[in-house]
């Protein structure tokens, strides 16, 4: 039976009740007492806050030894006083607003600061290029310090269970919190990149009065694509070009799908009222797209960017030439 | 209802889409369109969409479907001012206007018309020679 010392006082109570009423009914009755005294118990439970509290200096030297006892620190990223200093701030945001009711709440507002702070700590270290193991390192260790502390603060065994049981739950919430932020600071340096290449591969050239030239270099897929065709439908609006040379030299392997997302830019580029020559088609292009059976008799093909200009001075009906010996002289 | 207005240029038909079109418009434009072709015998048809910017496969097929009647009433089509966004779709519904010639602005498309009337004529011109002389 739990809470022995309520219970006993229950069931002396119920005794000198029992002359009166049935048995159960007096079970009942100290099994409500028992539970009513275990919630008027003050001093146990806010015993762990009040610690926690008392020896917050305490807890930020042990934490601070674990966490440079850890083989995995970086000194290297980061100095042993920037370390310091977080951990402090941290400590204060977390311990400050502890309170009797909160313990079993993390995700109550009064850590809004601490969970902050945190986050913060774990997208800088994201990005400065700590690995995720010796972020969690940071945070758990902090768990280690708390439990050696109520270890040597309190010694009924059962009530130490139970604190060290609410402190692993409180800690082990901020843990999920941090790698969360972590692995987000990861992936926004990701998406960031993604962005930046699919920019950067995309440029739209206008090489002449009018003709515009698009190098593809890397795999065609859909999104990449999509960004391709925007750009230069954005790009033929806005030069009033008639002509937009696709160059697909640096595609590595033409596939059906490929040529697919090649024919639909042609196709939209001559919805918009100018016309697409593709050129750069190396051999082993050729031999793979006749053999996948990918019809491209619809669009104009030139075996090199030069020849492809060629191609559109002849359309634009411009002529390129070279000047006069005697002409060069007289200037 | 609203209408879309028509306005005759010489030879050629002016059609301004200045709203977003909606089914029933662009039916009306549809028989408006043959109807005045008919009537004024015009050679060539442009039709600016710049100021559109929604389209969806019924639109699509409705312009496909004015340039080829046109074509049997032996005028051309020409599509101007098409929006980036409008020609990705299209071609994303899988409707390429095949049939359809396009420009980039009014003027570029006046330019393309004149071509091709004139080209037709001077084809015609020749057909008869060859008539005469046969």
């Amino acid at each position: 039976m739990p809470h022995q010392p309520f219970y006993l006082i229950a069931v002396v109570i119920s005794f000198i009740c029992s002359e009166y009423l049935p048995y159960a009914i007096v079970q009942r009755c100290c099994d409500e007492i028992a539970m009513l005294c275990l919630k008027l118990r003050p001093n146990m439970k806010n015993e762990t806050v009040k610690i926690l509290q008392k020896k917050k200096k305490l807890i930020l030297d042990s934490w601070m030894k674990f966490q440079l006892a850890d083989e995995g620190l970086r000194e290297d990223l980061m100095s042993n006083e920037e370390l310091r200093q977080q951990s402090t701030e941290l400590i204060d945001a977390l311990i400050d607003n502890l309170k009797d009711e909160n313990l079993d709440h993390p995700e109550s507002p009064d850590f809004e600061t601490a969970v902050d702070i945190l986050s913060g700590i774990s997208i800088s270290r994201a990005k400065q290029g700590f690995t995720s193991r010796e972020t969690g390192v940071f945070v758990f260790s902090l768990k280690q310090a708390l439990l050696s502390l109520l270890q040597q603060e309190i010694r009924d065994p059962q009530e130490l269970y139970e604190q060290s049981q609410k402190v692993h739950a409180f800690i082990d919430y901020f843990g999920v919190a941090t790698f969360e932020t972590f692995i987000k600071g990861r992936e926004e340096v990701i998406l960031r990149q993604t962005d930046e290449i699919t920019e950067i591969s995309t440029p739209v050239i206008q090489v002449w009065d009018g003709i515009l030239a698009l190098p593809i270099i890397g795999t065609l897929d859909s999104a990449r694509t999509q960004v391709v065709m925007e750009n230069l439908l954005q790009k033929i609006v806005e030069t009033g070009s008639s002509i937009a040379i696709l160059d697909i030299s640096g595609v590595p392997a033409v596939d059906s799908l490929v040529a697919q997302h090649l024919i639909k830019t042609v196709s939209a580029t001559r919805l918009m009222g100018a016309e697409c020559i593709i050129s750069g088609i190396r051999p082993e292009i050729a031999q793979t797209v006749v053999h996948l059976g990918i019809d491209l008799s619809g669009v104009l093909t030139k075996s090199s960017l030069a020849s492809a200009l060629k191609a559109s001075f002849s359309i634009l009906q411009l002529q390129v030439s070279r000047k006069q010996k005697n002409q060069l002289a007289g200037e | 209802m609203e209408k879309i207005p028509i306005l005759k240029m010489g030879k050629l038909l002016l059609v301004t889409i200045q709203v977003d079109l909606y089914d029933r418009l662009a039916e009306a434009l549809e028989a408006d369109l043959v109807q005045m072709i008919n009537k004024t015998g015009a050679e060539g048809v442009l039709i600016d969409i710049s100021a559109v910017s929604i389209i969806d496969s019924f639109m699509g097929r409705i312009i496909g479907n004015i340039a080829t009647m046109s074509k049997i009433l032996d005028a051309e089509t020409v599509v101007v001012g098409m929006q980036p966004a409008v020609a990705i779709t299209l071609i994303e519904l899988g409707l390429p206007l095949t049939g359809v010639l396009s420009a980039l602005d009014v003027e570029k498309g006046m330019l393309l018309l004149q071509q091709k009337i004139i080209l037709k004529e001077t084809t015609s011109l020749t057909d008869e020679d060859d008539g005469n002389t046969e």
